[in-house]
């Protein structure tokens, strides 16, 4: 009886954390460009995330990887951040034999993480 | 001459209706290519150094395996398999009576082979197993444990030999492609094929790892790896790198894994077997 209780206790805390998760997860266009930059560092640095850095020398990151090429001067490169975010939905449409994975078609990251991920690495 | 065409084209006929795809597949030819390609890579490494993996790429790294081999962590594994080998089975019959070569003749380098009157693939560690259930003992789990220890003793005692692999008929023919299929395929929510790790990115470091050349990955299976802890088969470190790009591992021994082995050790012909290994 005890442990039922104690169980729903568990159940309803759950419910209330992912209440108060959702409430904070404030789309990212009401985000200042700031504060989604430093979001989408984040998610791209996260190994459970982007883990750009397992393959990317970028942003003084630590110990990267160096199968790919360097994140910098990424406006120059990419004027239009919808290319940007283009490569890194899926890196096959423009190289159908790329290493990298399809962050957003295989669904890695979510649609506003990409978005943030976009945001950041536009502004290497 | 014209009747011999004529099974010839016979021959033909029989590939294309078991596999359109090898049609045109030369396992030498794929062989060839796959060893120049890797000396044009890391020019300036002996082919005889790429059964040593990652370490053969850099001085660095080749002293550190030096130094782990001073002390071999395989070492409790080759003792607990040769109990296990020279043992009898409770009906009194032994590992030997299974096989007709001994460890010491080179009983490892007979793996893998195409098994014609079974239509598949025999690996080593199959072949042990079978071997227990011929005589009425439980078969080892697959991966890890006794069957890694017993096929480390078989490897030791068969070390220096060369990789033979032979791809005898059509049928032989269609795993070895299974195989291949399966290296140069991208799988997982990270659509990475083995090959875009151990073939195009050979050498490249993936974080602070360095990924070892495809060339080698067969001569010193299994391996000691501090990363387990332990000793792992051929097949446990598949599933392994199946589940590092998000993708389902296949079951050790079935038949995927055993075509799997069949292609790589095909593409290691002529490399010394130095089993076990001790890999980071
Ligand atoms: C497993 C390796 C790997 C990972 C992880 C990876 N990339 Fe890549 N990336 C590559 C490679 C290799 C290329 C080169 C192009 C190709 O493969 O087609 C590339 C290219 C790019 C490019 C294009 C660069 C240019 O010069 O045009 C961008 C932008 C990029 N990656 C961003 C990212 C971001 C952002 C992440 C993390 C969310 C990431 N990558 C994670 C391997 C990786
Ligand atoms: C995302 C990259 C990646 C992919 C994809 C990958 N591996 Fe690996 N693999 C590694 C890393 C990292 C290691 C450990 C370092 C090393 O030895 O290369 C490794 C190790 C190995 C080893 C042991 C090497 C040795 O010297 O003992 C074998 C064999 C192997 N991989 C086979 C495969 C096969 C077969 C596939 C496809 C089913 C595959 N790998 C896919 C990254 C990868």
């Amino acid at each position: 009886m005890l442990r039922k209780k104690l169980a729903s206790l568990g159940i309803m805390a759950l419910l209330l954390a992912g209440l108060v998760a959702t409430s904070q997860t404030v789309s990212a266009k009401e985000m200042s460009i700031q504060e989604r930059i430093v979001a989408g560092k984040k998610i791209a640095w996260n190994r459970r995330g982007g883990n750009c850095l397992a393959c990317h020398v970028m942003d003084n990151g630590v110990l990267p990887g160096n199968t790919a090429p360097a994140l910098m001067m990424m406006k120059q490169r990419y004027p239009d951040w919808n290319d940007l975010r283009a490569q890194i939905w899926d890196p096959r449409v423009r190289n159908p034999n790329a290493f990298m994975p399809p962050f957003g078609a295989h669904r890695i990251l979510s649609e506003r993480e990409i978005d943030l991920v976009t945001d950041y690495i536009h502004s290497l | 001459m014209k009747i011999k065409k004529w099974l010839a084209s016979l021959g033909l006929i029989g590939m294309f209706a078991v596999s359109s795809v090898s049609a045109k597949t030369d396992p030498e030819t794929d062989r060839v290519a796959f060893v120049d390609y890797f000396k044009n890579r890391h020019s300036g490494v002996e082919m005889s150094a790429y059964m040593n993996g990652a370490y053969a790429l850099n001085q660095a790294a080749y002293d550190e395996w030096l130094s782990i081999e001073e002390f071999p962590p395989y070492e409790l594994a080759l003792g607990e398999g040769a109990d296990i080998w020279n043992t009898p089975f409770a009906n009194g019959k032994t590992y030997q009576d299974c096989f007709d070569t001994t460890p010491e003749d080179g009983l490892r380098a007979k793996y893998p082979h195409w098994d014609d009157s079974r239509k598949q693939v025999m690996t080593l560690e199959l072949a042990l197993n079978e071997c227990r259930s011929t005589n009425g003992e439980k078969p080892f789990g697959w991966k890890k444990g006794k069957i890694a220890s017993l096929s480390a003793y078989v490897a030791y005692e068969g070390r220096g030999r060369a990789i033979q692999v032979s791809i005898p008929n059509g049928d032989a023919l269609v795993a070895y492609e299974m195989g291949k299929e399966f290296y140069y395929t991208k799988r997982g929510q990270l659509a990475m094929s083995c090959a875009d790790c151990h073939v195009y990115n050979s050498g490249n470091r993936v974080r602070a790892d360095m990924l070892s050349p495809a060339l080698g990955h067969t001569t010193h299976f299994p391996v000691y790896r501090s990363k387990w802890g332990a000793m792992g088969t051929m097949h446990r470190r598949y599933g392994g790198c199946n589940q590092q790009v998000r993708a389902k591992s296949f079951k050790a021994q079935g038949p995927e894994y055993r075509n799997l082995e069949y292609f790589m050790a095909y593409m290691n012909n002529g490399m010394e077997i130095n089993g076990p290994g001790a890999r980071k």
